[in-house]
């Protein structure tokens, strides 16, 4: 197969797929066991300085927020993130502690450019910035859940956003026509929220799955926090509802709210002012820096953010969810 | 323009929305395309299927969703999936229109969200980047854009190709691998409706927005535009339009 063009930005990890089956083989455990953790301890044990890591699904949406700034207490420093975003990667990114970027999407979408991307992408302080597709991103996870080292697409063919990649044009061994590889991305840690898990970290989502399963498959470690946490009769009553099989995760943590100031579908909507309140103080440096001081740095815990959330407020945004009529 | 009866949000919306068919798929992404789905929905498209990149299908607009993702994007719908599901959708031919957007375009309907400047990285402005634009834009059969209209954004050359159009003309999108028979079909501004000319892929003025001369558009186009001798007016939002706009559609005014 001949490589007819190369993009010029950089491929931050090889899919090594051996080396990945060997991973599964030898650090995954099949035993099941109660994985059930705190934020701190799941952190702590999972996410290290300089790992590659990503979240699903994003900032406003059944996204693991509680994850996402526990990282940020603990002072993990020199992350290379895969994919896209919104408040999660902007709290990534005005604290200050992304190194490399392999980029979809970062903005607030109905609110509009990013503010904390700019100022981090713009000085420089994110090092190295390389260019993907939602799809192409999302099919560079299932490449590495098929166990495959690339993937042929359709997409990012003939326009900048392929040059800044790390993906190749070839010209198709059956066809003749011109396709693009996309690289198996595998992720020292990805992080999921979902609606319920059981302790050993079986995950059932409602809603639409985002890019959760392949996610999990191509995670070489996988942080999971839920909504709630039920008896394992319950995931063995509806088999059918489990998108990620516990031998995926490595640790459970309980989150309720998790996706606070996000939604989680059917169980409670966005938090609309809170969502603003970030658009706000992320226009300015001093801003950011308050706001990750109010909200994360001086807060011990998600127990504690939810408490300075209120009751009354997280009523409200259960009584705004979306419901089965 | 001078008209007051409604903003320049409401006539992006009110022009979009004709172009909505009825039993057709269509991409949609954040902000006018919902509104504009929306609003077809109520009036010439009952069953118009929005899809939404990570994962809605048919969702019934009652509610306008703020994310693409949230869960009004499945609301009473028919199906709710993954990202992979909906662009392997469209990858297989299945999704007839998509909706895009920009901060630059060119003469071929090339669209940039992804920088401002000469240079990748640091770049002088750092805008969000492809999101599902580019593959949008590479797998959906026709694409409509909705942009504002200026110099600033109608420009000679993009500064980043974050979403392909025409690429550099006739045979450029089948030349890089592209599937044939797609591209931009519409764009919809500000000022104008326009399209893109069948031999030179190159963008065609169609029609312009109520109380807008050819001169205005063409002052406002930083490239040379096809104009045809026969340039009609737009017809301009009607007042059934606005009424289910504001009083259905965004109740609450969080676009219009």
């Amino acid at each position: 197969m001949r490589v007819i063009e190369s993009g010029i930005g950089e491929l931050i990890q090889i899919p090594d797929m051996n080396a990945f089956r060997e991973w599964n083989r030898t650090q995954k455990s099949r035993k099941l066991v109660d994985k059930l953790m705190t934020e701190q301890e799941a952190i702590r044990r999972f996410v290290y300085d300089g790992c590659y890591i990503g979240t699903e699904l994003y900032g406003t949406v059944r996204c693991p927020m509680s994850l996402v700034r526990e990282v940020i207490r603990q002072g993990i420093k020199d992350l290379r993130v895969a994919g896209q975003g919104v408040t999660e990667l902007d709290l990534w990114l005005a604290a200050g502690i992304v190194k490399t970027l392999d980029i979809t999407y970062i903005g607030l979408e109905v609110y509009g450019v990013s503010s904390a991307l700019r100022r981090a992408v713009e000085s420089g302080q994110v090092e190295k910035v390389v260019e993907w597709s939602n799809g192409g991103i999302s099919w560079r996870f299932k490449a590495a859940a098929m166990g495959v080292p690339f993937l042929p697409v359709r997409s990012m063919l003939g326009s900048d956003t392929f040059k800044y990649s790390a993906a190749k044009i070839v010209e198709c061994p059956f066809t003749g026509e011109k396709v693009a590889l996309l690289p198996a991305l595998i992720l020292d840690v990805g992080l999921i929220h979902v609606h319920r898990a059981d302790r050993y970290g079986n995950c059932q989502i409602e809603g639409i799955t985002g890019f959760a399963l392949e996610m999990a498959r191509a995670s070489k470690r996988l942080i999971i926090s839920a909504e709630e946490i039920v008896p394992t009769e319950e995931i063995r009553r509806y088999p059918d509802r489990t998108v990620i099989p516990y031998y995926l995760v490595d640790a459970v943590v309980h989150a309720p709210f998790g996706s606070h100031p996000g939604e989680m579908a059917y169980r409670y909507c966005r938090d609309e002012p809170e969502i603003k309140a970030w658009v706000e103080a992320s226009k300015t440096e001093e801003g950011a820096r308050a706001y990750l001081k109010e909200w994360v740095y001086d807060l011990p815990d998600h127990q504690a953010y939810l408490k300075k959330v209120g009751r009354e407020r997280l009523d409200r945004l259960v009584e705004g969810r979306e419901r089965r009529e | 323009m001078s008209e007051e009866r409604y903003n320049p949000t409401e006539l992006l919306i009110c022009t979009a929305s004709r172009l909505m068919e009825d039993e057709v798929t269509a991409f949609i992404g954040t902000g006018i395309p919902m509104l504009a789905a929306a609003l077809a929905q109520r009036r010439q498209a009952p069953n118009l299927i929005p899809i939404f990149e990570f994962g809605g299908t048919g969702a019934i607009l009652e509610d306008l969703p703020m994310a693409v993702g949230e869960a009004r994007t499945f609301h009473k719908g028919l199906a709710a999936s993954g990202i992979c599901d909906i662009m392997e959708t469209a990858a297989r031919g299945f999704i007839d229109y998509g909706f895009l957007g920009g901060a630059q375009i060119d003469p071929y309907g090339n669209l940039n969200s992804t920088i401002i400047g000469p240079r990748h990285h640091p770049p002088k402005v750092r805008l969000p980047g492809s999101g599902g634009a580019n593959d949008v834009g590479s797998l959906c059969w026709r694409t409509i854009i909705i942009i504002r209209h200026s110099r600033r954004t109608f420009v000679p050359k993009v500064d980043f190709i974050t979403t392909p159009g025409y690429l550099t003309g006739p045979g450029a999108r089948e030349e890089a691998g592209l599937p044939p028979g797609t591209g931009p079909l519409y764009v919809v501004s500000t000022l104008a409706l326009l399209g893109f000319d069948e031999e030179s892929k190159r963008m065609k003025l169609l029609k312009t927005q109520p109380g807008v001369t050819v001169d205005q558009v063409v002052a406002e186009t930083g490239f040379e535009l096809i104009i045809p001798s026969q340039i009609e007016t737009n017809e301009p939002p009607s007042d059934e339009e606005l009424r289910i706009l504001r009083e259905e559609v965004d109740r609450q005014r969080l676009y219009i």
